[in-house]
């Protein structure tokens, strides 16, 4: 060591170690409460997701790889049988939207002439996932979507299938979110057949979802589908949720035990859509002649 | 003090590799690739990278996975200090009772994490899986990166 002109220390210089741990995790501390009560940390986030985010892309970028072989390199045949079976599909739903837009124009003329409420117009706009994976203990999505893309928190996320969940952290670049499965997530729904309201809460299991606040005498069975019921204003109304497994009744017990699986393809899509609120003035009605 | 870079470097690929999409039941096993990096470095070159450095990796954690900045800053700042206080003792340990080190690492790591979510009220279980797997991966881990230390001559 002697002679040498940048000698290893044999002990560490600076502040001893217990100082820096004690500067850390009261850093961490302050970060943790900060970050969990305001959104004063929302900047420092932000910035940092930005200088990470090769990061995450760099990991999804085998997976794009892949998709954009599978989509290029198909051949022809298989292209032509998609073809032809997604043009049955259009031609199927072309037929059931075929009276859409009467029903709908007719709903909103009942509903101007009843009083009530104007029905929100949303419209949904494709995401792709990242293909990373989070914490498995929470179901949670990155999307390639962020801020710049006009993605705000609370945003709904559905697939052709149901809803899927909702935004809760928006960076400039990506967004996370929670999806309904995720055991922090409740989610206001209504049972299709009898408008009876609820709320669904994940469960932390990808097939399962319970639905804890029913009593005992509730008027719900096996195979009822529960769609949103747009109260809590982050969802819009009317999208599938999940379609109820079992009811248990208990006598003794209050609340019976009921669980229900999702629609949504809650680990198979790619593709998502982000729904919003739409602001544009719905088309005027024609006036009925007198 | 030359080559940063490569630190620098290793922990861009832990923290990769923590994002890398595992099969559904792998998943709960996933080794701490970025403790298992820093834990080495720690230990190779303890006046260089230490508590500072782990609190840096853990926070840039935080803000990939989307959790509370600061829990993973906080677990690996822990895991730094223990490290810088015994990195003499267990520098010379076999490889297999350094792999049993790095079980109590892990451990008090994953158990911070459990902590502070119960604390900022997100539900959450122990992870356990991971303390397994990090401890098994060890040997190699040590391995591999004394291999890239020594190619790329980082001191």
């Amino acid at each position: 060591m002697i002679g040498r002109s940048d000698p290893k220390p044999l002990f560490l210089r600076g502040p001893s170690l217990n100082t820096r741990l004690f500067v850390c995790a009261i850093a961490s501390v302050v970060l943790m409460t900060v970050d969990h009560r305001q959104n004063h940390l929302d900047n420092v986030r932000d910035a940092l997701s930005v200088v990470l985010y090769p990061v995450p892309w760099l990991v999804d970028a085998p997976f794009r790889a892949a998709h954009w072989t599978r989509e290029n390199l198909a051949s022809r045949r298989v292209l032509v049988a998609e073809n032809s079976t997604l043009r049955d599909q259009l031609r199927a739903q072309a037929t059931t939207l075929l009276r859409y837009e009467t029903l709908e124009a007719e709903n909103r003329r009942l509903r101007a002439l009843l009083q009530s409420a104007e029905l929100h117009r949303y419209q949904a706009e494709v995401a792709g996932l990242l293909s990373v994976d989070l914490d498995p203990f929470r179901h949670q999505l990155v999307l390639n979507r962020g801020e710049r893309d006009g993605v705000v928190p609370g945003q709904a996320l559905i697939d052709a299938h149901g809803v899927m969940g909702q935004v809760h952290r928006v960076n400039p670049l990506t967004s996370h979110a929670l999806l309904i499965t995720d055991p922090s997530h409740a989610l206001p729904v209504e049972v299709n057949r009898n408008s009876l309201r609820t709320i669904v809460r994940g469960t932390g299991e990808l097939d399962r979802l319970e639905l804890p606040y029913l009593p005992n005498n509730a008027d719900i069975e096996v195979g009822d589908l529960l769609v949103t019921s747009g109260l809590g204003g982050k969802f819009p109304a009317g999208y599938p949720v999940a379609i109820v497994t079992a009811v248990t009744r208990r006598p003794g017990e209050r609340f019976a035990e009921i669980t229900a699986s999702p629609t949504a393809l809650l680990n198979r899509s790619r593709e998502v859509l982000l729904v919003r609120p739409d602001r544009t003035p719905p088309p005027q009605l024609e006036e009925a002649p007198q | 003090m030359n080559g940063g870079w490569v630190i620098v470097l290793t922990v861009l690929i832990a923290w990769a590799l923590a994002l890398l999409p595992m099969p559904g039941w792998a998943a709960p096993f996933r080794p701490e690739w970025t403790l298992i990096v820093l834990v080495y470095w720690a230990m190779a070159l303890p006046s260089r990278v230490s508590i500072g450095w782990c609190w840096l990796a853990g926070l840039g954690l935080d803000v990939l996975m989307g959790t509370l900045l600061g829990q993973h800053a906080l677990a690996l700042a822990l895991v730094g200090w223990v490290v810088a206080r015994m990195h003499l003792q267990v520098r010379v340990y076999p490889e297999w009772q350094q792999a049993l080190v790095l079980v109590a690492l892990v451990g008090m790591y994953e158990f911070v994490l459990f902590w502070t979510d119960g604390i900022s009220g997100t539900r959450s279980e122990v992870r356990w899986g991971p303390v397994l797997t990090t401890a098994l991966l060890w040997p190699w881990a040590l391995v591999l990166l004394r291999r890239v230390r020594r190619r790329f001559n980082v001191t």
